[in-house]
């Protein structure tokens, strides 16, 4: 589903935001300093679009949609930030009014959504339970024709009405849940890896069925996930996250045609075609300690481009250089004009070369490499992981 | 195998932020079939093994200005202090407090032999019935420096039992253990490892003995042997505990043995003996530590019940035994507490002491008890 | 060294009873040259046989049908210490990054264990010299890595200390299964690379045991792909899937998602319920009930693998049987009636 992107600012009237979140801090204490998991995310999501929240693991992003439910325990906390959801300061509601609007505003399709499943209730009782805690009891003609009707909804035959968890195939139990998560024709739902453990051909019924199920009912939609390709296929707009924040928003082509954001670059150049054989990226760089994030840049470590003032410097938020599409990089700066224009294109920007990549071969050609060797017999700088002494150092309570 | 599980911690981060962050996907913190998360002894992650280094970052602490007064400093300092003994889930309080209570018991044993006079733990060697310090018996007679805690009714002194009673119950309660321990730990890894017709006889054999009621069988025994010596009544008892031991090293062994460790560990080509030995048993000890100390317990309770029972050894003084005296001579009507009292509370003190054990070491095991 | 390698001679695994029993692989024949080194794709979805096919090949498993031979020996016939030996020559890789090592120990407790089993040197400095060695070929250091504890260390250096595990032993064949799948994206490549390399090199040839066809296109030299236990489609990686033949392979690589927002997936693709419900073909060929262009003679016999091209690619399938029988459209093949899987081109 197209949204006008618009000329100009996002504030077009093209759109209505149904969510705002904004600087969402979630941090997790330990005995050595707050482990900040989620360190000043901010996004909307407008009316009846899929936004897809992309990031490896340590990313945050999980952190963030649990966040954003509220659904943090200790010893994790909220520790900033704002959630306003069609007006309402979601961070303000109290215990018993957060509890009413779960599910029938916002709700949730976790992940590994196919084991939260009671094994001991049938699939109906549980879609019945989750509708009648909201919406009271019902009668029981009543109730069969709505399950039945969310089960036409995903897909699923009516005959498994009063089937056990056990007995149905892992696309199954997810569409499922599917149907849980839209049984209270919710403004918002937040699927998380809702498609990861699944076959290939099956997870291409549940994500039609997603994309169905938006189209009918309208919702608006979070979609996290690892999988570049799957996002590729199922969203509006990507957001791309990297140790706790966000390093870039924009409509998928755009992202997927020219990303502005070295990391975003990287994901997209990491995928492995099915097409043609061409180098495979590797992320090199160290990783720093979550509980010190360094000052500056939070990408600095690993990025190939770092320059001074990425170390010094965080990156002036969000630089907004093509309608809707925003990064925060010191590698975007405003021209004469007050065109943004990238250093990497004016030749301004360094190459720190901590990145390489790996190309397809037949045996027997001679090795192929491109930007340096990344298996080569010397130890020191091969490793594009970087081992290095920072990056465990970093565990052990040190920061760089 | 398994279809592809994602969002595991990366690229260095440390056991603690592992168990800090939702791993969503990832297998909980505390103990899996992999063994991971597993704090054996040696194997540390910040939880058990770190060194805090330098300024300690408590959320909130510090004035606003960023300039830490003195009193935020001080906080900051005790905060991390504590922080530090939560760190080490071994010198959890409750731990440290159970195993101090046991070695004091212990110590009052060796040390009270040659402080005290224990020859005074025979009968006719000190007046009769009186009363610990401070107190006074029926006929008014005061309690005297000689006997602090009073003497008993066969004219014995209480102090001298204590001394020598309480450290030979501890003694039946770890002879039978150990020996527990020892066949549960070889039983428990034949069935887990080599499964199969050995793995059935062993279970129904534990299962079925599980369901005997100990005492029974040891009231019968025992009468039938008339006196038996310590030793012989620990041996008695460990045919009874060494069942749960057996059970649980089983289970553990047979979820281990699928983990990848242990694949790796065949295609490494490691014997059996080493796969058990080498691979299993260091991350078992955790759990090892534990059924030990539920099986102390149990042994002493045994122990104890036969002792107050009149059974158990005649002529060797124990904390039950001495309850059973105390009974027996009519010390109920006489109010003569301290002879049936001072034992009970010494056996009360002990089990706290087990409990505390046994609390402490399920923290170490399992890292999502212990406190936030 | 003209001769084979790996052959695996017409392998079955039933587990349970042999006439009524889990097929998990059926009637399977595979051909590995010792020379030169190359990197076989086995390729297929959740319940298709390729991890049985990893633990038959590994000796964890013996064949029910059939025999596996590695350089003439019998596999399956091996006792104990003959397994250990084979271990010289046929390693694994497994897909855990985290489960493969004991918690309990430090990260270099991995090679020490190969060492002193192997008796690969006398001395401490000999043995630390060999494991350099393995390090360096994958790209990591010693000194780096050797003292830390597992979960000190990211998935992908892991999976990498692994594969230094299984070279130091001079393989001749890895079997490497799923060694990416639960490795962040942007750190693979470096593990695939690493698999070029020591095939290249080393002369090491690898069992790419996967789900993921990308990663199997990028360095695969040959494909197989299983379905439900059965042989579907072989050949050469770049070919199969560049231009599948079987409809199953079809419609899998159709349904690889993308990285390309212009290509979005077309039509819809059901799954009929009986399928769903794990109530499958248990004779023919395992994907007529999904498949679009089956024929009654589908239904009953399992297809023998027919040339469909290029050399070497053979697809498991009566459409190309250029010899007879019944061509598709004979009998409804649409399906279109009965609800059944339909796949709009």
């Amino acid at each position: 589903m197209e949204k006008p992107t618009g000329e100009g600012s996002a504030a077009s009237g093209t759109r209505r935001s149904v969510l705002e979140v904004s600087d969402l801090k979630v941090y997790y204490a330990t005995p050595t300093g707050d482990v900040r998991a989620c360190d000043g995310v901010t996004f909307t999501l407008y009316e009846g679009e899929t936004l897809g929240l992309v990031g490896e693991s340590g990313s945050g992003k999980s952190t963030a949609t649990s966040g954003v439910l509220q659904l943090v325990s200790p010893p994790g906390r909220i520790a900033g930030g704002s959630v306003v959801m069609d007006g309402q300061d979601m961070l303000a509601l109290d215990e018993e009014a957060l509890r009413r609007s779960r599910w029938r505003t916002l709700s949730l399709i976790p992940q590994g959504a196919m084991n939260s499943l009671n094994p001991t209730m049938t699939i109906s009782a549980q879609i019945r339970d989750v509708i009648e805690t909201h919406e009271g009891r019902a009668s029981k003609g009543e109730m069969r024709t709505r399950v039945l009707e969310l089960f036409r909804r995903v897909g699923l035959p009516g005959r498994i009405h009063d089937m056990y968890p056990h007995e149905l195939s892992g696309g199954m139990k997810q569409r499922v849940c599917i149907a849980m998560a839209i049984a209270l024709d919710p403004t918002v739902i937040v699927a998380d890896e809702a498609t990861s453990a699944l076959d290939v051909v099956v997870q291409r019924v549940v994500a039609q069925t997603l994309a169905k199920v938006r189209e009918e009912l309208g919702v608006s939609m979070i979609m996290i996930g690892h999988d570049m390709g799957l996002m590729a296929q199922m969203v509006d707009r990507i957001a791309v996250m990297y140790a706790g924040r966000i390093v870039e928003i924009a409509p998928v082509r755009r992202m997927f045609e020219r990303p502005a954001h070295p990391y975003s670059r990287i994901l997209i150049e990491s995928i492995p075609s099915l097409t043609e054989r061409r180098p495979m990226r590797v992320l090199g760089g160290i990783t720093h300690d979550p509980r010190h994030p360094p000052p500056g840049c939070i990408f600095q470590m690993r990025c190939e481009h770092a320059m001074d003032v990425c170390r010094s410097d965080p990156p002036p938020r969000p630089q907004e250089i093509a309608p809707d599409h925003e990064v925060h990089c010191h590698l975007w700066r405003r021209d004469a004009n007050g065109e943004f224009v990238d250093m990497r294109d004016t030749g301004e920007a360094p190459r720190t070369g901590a990145v390489t990549a790996v190309v397809a071969r037949d045996p027997g050609d001679s090795l192929a490499r491109a930007d340096g060797d990344l298996v080569g017999g010397g130890s020191a700088g091969a490793d594009p992981e970087g081992v290095g002494d920072s990056g465990i150092e970093a565990t052990e309570g040190a920061s760089r | 195998m398994n279809e592809p599980i994602i969002s595991r911690p990366e690229s260095g981060t440390d056991e603690a932020v592992r168990d800090a962050l939702p791993t969503t996907g990832a297998p909980a913190p505390g103990r899996t079939a992999s063994g991971e998360s597993t704090p054996g002894a040696g194997a540390p992650g910040t939880l058990s093994g770190t060194v805090a280094v330098g300024a300690v970052h408590p959320a909130g602490a510090g004035a606003g200005d960023g300039v830490p007064s003195r009193a935020d400093a001080r906080a900051a300092r005790r905060h991390a202090r504590r922080m530090r003994r939560f760190d080490n889930p071994w010198l959890d309080p409750k731990l440290l407090w159970g195993v101090g209570i046991l070695l004091a018991i212990i110590a009052v044993g060796l040390v009270g032999r040659y402080a005290w006079d224990t020859e005074m733990v025979y009968t006719g060697s000190a007046p009769l019935k009186l009363p610990p310090v401070g107190f006074e018996n029926l006929r008014k007679q005061p309690g005297v420096g000689e006997h602090p805690l009073g003497t008993d009714g066969a004219v014995r002194d209480m102090l001298s039992l204590i001394i020598v009673g309480a450290p030979n119950t501890l003694f039946v309660g770890l002879v039978a253990s150990t020996i527990g321990m020892t066949v549960g730990i070889l039983l428990g890894f034949s069935a887990g490892f080599i499964g199969g017709r050995v793995d059935d006889v062993i279970r129904v054999f534990s299962d079925v003995m599980i369901t005997i009621p100990p005492l029974l069988i040891l009231v019968v025994v025992q009468a039938s042997f008339g006196d038996v010596s310590l030793t012989l009544m620990a041996l008695l008892i460990a045919g009874f505990v060494w069942q749960s031991p057996t059970r649980l090293i089983r289970a553990q062994v047979l979820s281990m043995r699928e983990s990848g460790y242990v694949q790796m560990a065949r295609l490494s080509g490691a014997s059996t003996f080493d796969i058990m030995f080498r691979e299993m048993m260091p991350n078992l000890v955790p759990y090892l530590f534990g059924s030990f100390i539920a099986s102390v317990t149990t042994s002493i309770v045994t122990a104890v019940g036969l002792e107050v029972l009149g059974l158990g050894p005649q002529r060797i003084p124990t904390l039950g035994r001495t309850i059973y005296e105390a009974i027996n001579s009519g010390a109920l009507i006489q109010n003569l507490w301290w002879w049936w009292g001072i034992p009970t509370l010494l056996l009360g003190i002990m089990f706290i002491a087990l409990l505390l054990i046994n609390l402490g070491l399920d923290e170490v095991s399992n890292p999502r008890l212990r406190k936030a | 060294m003209s001769g084979n390698l790996l052959e695996i001679d017409h392998v079955s695994k039933i587990y349970g009873p042999v006439d009524s029993g889990l097929v998990a692989l059926h009637d399977f024949s595979l051909t590995l040259p010792t020379s030169p080194a190359s990197i076989v794709t086995i390729a297929g979805e959740s319940g298709s046989g390729k991890s049985t096919l990893a633990n038959l090949v590994l000796g964890f498993t013996k064949p029910t049908h059939g025999t596996i031979r590695f350089e003439g020996r019998d596999v399956g016939a091996m006792g104990k210490r003959d397994m250990k030996d084979y271990h010289r020559d046929v390693q694994a890789v497994f897909q855990d990054p985290f489960g493969s090592y004991n918690p309990f120990y430090r990260v270099g407790h991995v090679f020490d264990m190969v060492i002193r089993n192997y008796k690969l040197a006398k001395r401490p400095a000999d043995a630390r010299e060999r494991v350099e060695e393995g390090l360096n070929a994958v790209g990591l250091s010693g000194d780096d890595v050797l003292r830390k504890y597992p979960h000190q260390l990211s998935g992908g250096q892991r999976q990498r200390i692994m594969m230094a595990r299984a070279y130091l032993l001079k393989p001749k064949l890895v079997v490497a299964d799923e060694p990416v799948s639960m490795v962040d994206a942007s750190l693979r490549a470096s593990i695939l690379d690493v698999m070029m390399k020591l095939r290249d090199e080393d002369g090491i040839s690898f069992l790419y045991v996967t789900h993921d066809l990308s990663t199997a296109y990028q360095i695969g030299d040959r494909i197989v792909l299983f379905y439900q236990g059965t042989l579907a489609e072989s050949g050469a990686a770049t070919e199969v899937i560049s231009s599948p033949k079987h409809p199953y392979v079809q419609l899998l690589v159709d349904s690889v998602p993308k990285a390309d927002p212009g290509r979005r997936w077309q039509g819809e693709v059901e799954l009929p319920v009986e399928e769903e419900l794990r109530t499958a073909a248990a004779s023919g060929c395992r994907f007529h009930p999904r498949c679009p262009e089956r024929m009654p003679r589908c239904r009953e016999t399992l297809p023998p693998l027919y040339p469909v091209g290029a050399p070497g690619h053979e697809a498991s399938c009566f459409l190309y049987d250029e010899k007879g029988g019944e061509t598709r459209g004979d009998d409804g093949g649409a399906g279109a009636d009965e609800g059944e899987a339909l796949r709009e081109a």
